[in-house]
């Protein structure tokens, strides 16, 4: 088989061509199907027959609840790619992921909390998918704190590379031991997203959205990370040659 | 390489304790801490104790997760200033193994005392005495996991200039499963039932940081001290 796309992933300029011409490919198709899931959830869909019109906000909600942990996976799995063979855009990737990552669990929390005042009467429930997501900001806060601590920047990168590996190790954990606390101490008042009962036209902009979410995420990642490899290679000739053409 | 594995880490537990020995008032901060901040809930909530009680369990591992916090700052620290650490990188021995030994002191230095003053903690804040065995066990080894996965974090903000806030940041998080289960045995302790599953947990917790987190620090402290 030949690897040799995979070894010009390694050097920057080849990655920062690529990248700024996947953008549009992977920005357009997102803006579509998000305006599409929009439409599917906020006009097409029916009311639920307890929740009214209030259960609407679930179209925003669970994809960005859903790309929280998607992008922390991706995180952690870059961090690793460039801890171990010590792959410069990798640690790129992974660095360019945290404050995506932290902007889609806060709006997940936001969206929850808006949710939770019609519905439980309160913004704040310590419900055990909420709690989980707080938890998951924290980490990458602290990602990007310790980030920031430093100086150097691979330093940087291979200490904040060691913090996403074992966030990652524990997630999963946090994740159940959350959810093990809540189930003992209060009755669970949540609707199930999952259930069978939702009807097709329920589900679709759902996953539309999903879609959407998901492309939108890579073609941030992509401007993100073409903004990050010019900052690293900002003393590098091709950059200046990149940026006259 | 003169020494086994096995005496190198011996060497390194003996002298840490014999350091730790020898300042006996830093060894003894983070158990005031503790016992001084399990004695500020009463003042700020309520000196009723059968209220005391029911929050006895969240007061007891808030305090004694803070505490390790603060005792965690020094775990590396004075090593890396005065160049041991370097030594250790040095020396030919795995440093997973040796600062899993450091880490093993660390925890008999602070773990286990902390574990040992918390009756007293507890019985001031309502326990009953047959509680006391539980909170004991799950201190031992919720402090066990709290010191493993502690070292990472001291590991990788060594050396920075405002290391101590970000350790919280990085350490709190990752705690949480502990402060999970080690809260919820000692509620069960203290209402007198059965608290094995959550002890059993607990004790998993332990077992799967000992596993991994040593690699973690080793390779965060590799990474602080280039």
């Amino acid at each position: 088989m030949d690897w040799s796309w995979f070894h010009r992933l390694g050097s920057p300029p080849h990655v920062y061509r690529i990248a700024g011409r996947l953008v549009p490919w992977l920005g357009w198709p997102a803006a579509m199907l998000i305006l599409a899931g929009l439409y599917g959830g906020l006009v097409l869909a029916p009311p639920d027959y307890q929740q009214g019109d209030g259960f609407r906000i679930v179209y925003v909600h669970a994809p960005s609840a859903w790309m929280s942990l998607l992008v922390y996976t991706t995180m952690g799995s870059a961090a690793a790619v460039g801890l171990i063979w010590r792959m410069k855009v990798a640690h790129a990737v992974a660095a360019s992921c945290a404050p995506i990552g932290a902007s889609f669990t806060l709006a997940a929390l936001v969206t929850g909390m808006l949710w939770g005042k019609p519905m439980w009467g309160t913004y704040w429930q310590w419900d055990p998918r909420l709690t989980s997501e707080l938890i998951l900001l924290f980490l990458f806060l602290g990602y990007m704190g310790l980030r920031d601590a430093f100086e150097d920047t691979q330093r940087a990168d291979r200490a904040s590379a060691v913090l996403a590996i074992v966030g990652l190790v524990n997630v999963p954990i946090i994740h159940y031991s959350v959810e093990w606390w809540n189930s003992l101490h209060q009755t669970p008042s949540v609707m199930k997203l999952g259930r069978p009962s939702m009807p097709a036209s329920m589900v679709v902009p759902l996953l539309l959205m999903l879609a959407g979410f998901t492309l939108y995420f890579a073609a941030v990642l992509l401007t993100r990370l073409r903004g990050e490899v010019l900052r690293r290679e900002r003393s590098a000739s091709w950059v200046k040659e990149a940026l006259q053409s | 390489m003169s020494v086994s594995a096995l005496r190198a880490a011996q060497l390194v537990v003996a002298r840490d304790l014999r350091l730790a020995f020898r300042r006996r008032a830093q060894l003894a901060q983070p158990l005031l801490f503790f016992v001084m901040v399990t004695a500020l809930f009463p003042l700020a909530v309520t000196p009723e104790l059968s209220q005391l009680r029911q929050s006895a369990p969240g007061v007891l591992w808030t305090a004694a997760l803070l505490s390790s916090l603060l005792a965690l700052e020094f775990l590396f620290r004075d090593d890396a200033q005065d160049g041991t650490l370097e030594q250790y990188v040095l020396s030919g021995h795995s440093l997973t193994w040796l600062l899993l030994a450091k880490t093993a002191s660390h925890w008999l230095l602070t773990g286990i005392p902390l574990a040992l003053t918390a009756p007293l903690a507890a019985v001031a804040l309502g326990a009953s005495p047959q509680a006391l065995p539980g909170i004991v066990a799950a201190l031992v080894l919720g402090s066990l996991s709290l010191s493993l996965v502690g070292a990472v974090g001291a590991g990788l903000t060594l050396g920075l200039r405002r290391g101590g806030a970000l350790l919280s940041l990085l350490t709190l998080p990752l705690a949480m499963p502990v402060l999970i289960f080690g809260a919820r045995a000692t509620q069960l302790a203290i209402d007198g039932v059965s608290y094995a599953a959550p002890l059993y947990l607990l004790g998993s917790l332990a077992v799967l940081a000992l596993t991994l987190a040593p690699f973690a620090a080793a390779a965060a402290v590799r990474i602080s001290l280039e």
